[in-house]
């Protein structure tokens, strides 16, 4: 278990906490943020590089926050990898082992037997600058691991790979994560790499925990306006609630009164994912969905899909459109459409600042 | 991917040799200077290695005084290239590594010997090292001199080869990137191992120009050394002795010859830190 208690660091031009965190023992846990929030720092102070000025770190029941980072058993993984560039991947693997194995065939036993299941057998004797991104990234991974730390901390591991290196490295980080039992902790800007791997998640934002949970509970039910914007919940509309209804808070343009029976009364947001969203140019939505009609104002391609900013009563949203419409031509900028959601995939945040 | 130039096509052949033109300009510019840089450098070398007639270069070449003094020259400044590799290194990682009040005016405490003119620096060791002044009295009860000495021609060259070691190191140290010594520090390495398994084998070339750099600059030392020790003779001030007491055409060979042995001698040592080997 890692407690972290009032944690707190002030830089110049920036503050850290006053800030505390529970991690489970064996759990994959995600420290999402923004770049600029602090993410990073919280990562280097956990491995002992730098000392915060209060609070109070506890790997397992032992407080850890005055340790130098060699006597912390932990596994550091960055972005840019890190590789001694001097040394061939093997020795790259085994470098921290003699501080950690008696036996010094056991620790080489137990480097191979990572770099198997890692592929990166074939590599053992080559340098780093002539691996690619996703081979250097696990060989950092092996690094790490092969001094059997008894937590792995890892600085957007993902995000410095090509897309087509990323799912496979998750898929390691994945079993890495089951194979050893380790507690993972994982700083990362991009929800995406949360949901695929980690059971709990926080989200840090200028150098405060915003929310912190269960990662599924983070992405359906986010506590702040923030963390809605975060994990994709892009229309965020204010709105006032009494008497466990809704309304958008555009007196007299919106007919829409939605059902929030567990929000108290008062000022308060509704957040709506744009997949929950739908257009249509005649209607046609089950009779208990809110309907608004409205004008497209623009259309944009994301990948494989198209956002469209479609305008009901002065307000605007941000809906995805199936492909049909847009493929088919029946859509286009400047088309009157009707939009329609489900009452019931709308996300209530009370509060007046979010 | 085309060319910007064939986007717009149109005016193209005056507008091209026009555009060039800027560029014949510059190109012209840079060859010219550098050529004259070279120039300057190679013709006044030139002519002093070339104007010895081969007699007296011989005759120089068995003089056992030219031979001992180019040997102190030589043994003095590769002694306090190493004194600069031991004291100076740490220095040098401190400046590289740590963010401290006061960091600009120790940098630029250390390039002061470069600015100070050169008898200056003799005359300041010595007056450190005199009898009235405590450091010298320390000095001497334990039997140190610098007044006429190796020791103190060793101490000369430290002092102004130093600022060029520390500051070379500096920027080889900076250059590796800090977060190979905090991933080495995770993998359970202190602070001193990880400067030598990491830190140092990724500088190193970097700490051998610093001492080809302190040793350059203390084979060429003439001001500082003549005041502390016009005896034992190095090799400038021995030809600075044979311009003054017999001329140009006597001071000349030992200055070939201190120059070809130099230039030898750096080729090699720049080769060995320019080796693209297993530890690149």
């Amino acid at each position: 278990m890692i407690t972290i208690k009032n944690l707190q660091l002030n830089l110049p031009g920036f503050s850290l906490g006053p800030l505390s965190l529970e991690v489970d023992n064996g759990a994959f846990f995600t420290l999402m943020g923004p770049t600029g929030s602090g993410k990073t720092l919280l990562l280097e102070i956990l491995a002992g590089l730098t000392r915060p000025h209060a609070g109070e770190i506890c790997f397992a029941g032992k407080t850890v926050t005055r340790a130098q980072p060699e006597k912390r058993n932990i596994g550091l993984v960055y972005q840019d990898h890190a590789l001694f560039p001097h040394l061939t991947v093997l020795d790259n693997i085994t470098y921290g082992q003699r501080y950690h194995f008696q036996d010094r065939a056991k620790g080489l036993a137990f480097a191979r037997d990572l770099m198997d299941m890692l592929g990166l057998t074939p590599l053992t004797k080559r340098r780093p600058a002539t691996l690619s991104g996703g081979e250097k990234q696990r060989v950092a991974l092996a690094r790490a691991l092969a001094c059997k730390p008894s937590l792995m901390l890892l600085d957007e591991p993902l995000s410095s790979l090509d897309p087509q290196f990323r799912e496979g490295l998750r898929k390691n980080l994945k079993e890495l994560h089951r194979g050893t039992g380790t507690t993972f902790f994982m700083v990362t800007h991009d929800f995406v790499d949360a949901l695929a791997l980690a059971d709990s998640a926080a989200v840090i934002r200028k150098g405060r925990i915003e929310q912190c949970g269960p990662t599924l509970d983070i992405f359906h039910r986010p506590a702040t306006t923030f963390i809605a914007d975060f994990v994709g919940m892009k229309n965020i509309l204010a709105a006032e609630y009494a008497n466990g209804l809704c309304n958008l808070d555009r007196p007299g343009s919106c007919p829409a009164s939605l059902p929030a029976r567990d929000t108290p009364d008062g000022k308060g947001f509704t957040a709506l994912r744009p997949e929950d969203l739908h257009v249509s140019l005649n209607g046609g939505f089950p009779g208990h969905w809110v309907s608004l009609p409205g004008t497209v104002l623009s259309i944009s391609r994301q990948g494989f899909s198209w956002l469209a900013t479609v305008q009901c009563n002065g307000m605007d949203f941000v809906a995805r459109l199936e492909h049909r419409l847009v493929l088919e031509n029946t859509m286009d900028e400047g088309s009157s459409v009707t939009l329609g959601f489900d009452p019931a995939s709308a996300h209530h945040i009370p509060g007046d600042r979010g | 991917m085309e060319s910007p130039s064939r986007e717009h096509p149109h005016g193209r052949g005056t507008l091209d040799a026009l555009r060039r033109f800027p560029g014949l300009f510059f190109h012209g510019w840079l060859f010219c200077s550098a050529g004259l840089v070279l120039l300057f450098i190679f013709g006044p070398l030139a002519k002093t290695i070339f104007s010895p007639t081969w007699e007296v270069f011989a005759e120089t070449l068995r003089d056992p005084d030219v031979l001992s003094s180019i040997w102190l020259s030589i043994s003095t400044s590769g002694m306090a290239a190493l004194i600069a590799l031991v004291l100076g290194t740490p220095l040098a990682y401190i400046l590289a590594r740590k963010q401290f009040r006061g960091k600009r005016l120790v940098e630029s405490l250390i390039d002061l010997p470069i600015m100070i003119p050169h008898p200056v620096v003799g005359i300041v060791l010595l007056s450190i090292a005199g009898r009235n002044h405590p450091i010298g009295a320390f000095l001497s009860s334990l039997g140190i001199k610098l007044m006429g000495t190796t020791t103190g021609i060793v101490a000369v060259l430290l002092f102004v080869g130093m600022p060029f070691y520390v500051n070379t190191v500096k920027a080889g140290m900076e250059s590796v990137s800090p977060r190979l010594e905090k991933v080495s520090r995770s993998l359970g390495a202190g602070p001193g191992a990880t400067f030598f398994r990491v830190t140092i084998p990724l500088s190193w070339r970097y700490l051998l120009v610093g001492m080809i750099m302190c040793m350059a600059r203390g084979i060429s030392e003439f001001g500082a050394i003549v005041i502390v020790a016009y005896h034992p003779m190095v090799a400038p001030v021995l030809m600075y002795e044979r311009f003054t007491a017999y001329g140009l055409k006597y001071s000349q060979p030992v200055a070939v010859i201190l120059i070809l042995v130099s230039m030898f001698f750096f080729l090699f040592l720049r080769g060995i830190s320019q080796v693209r080997g297993k530890t690149s």
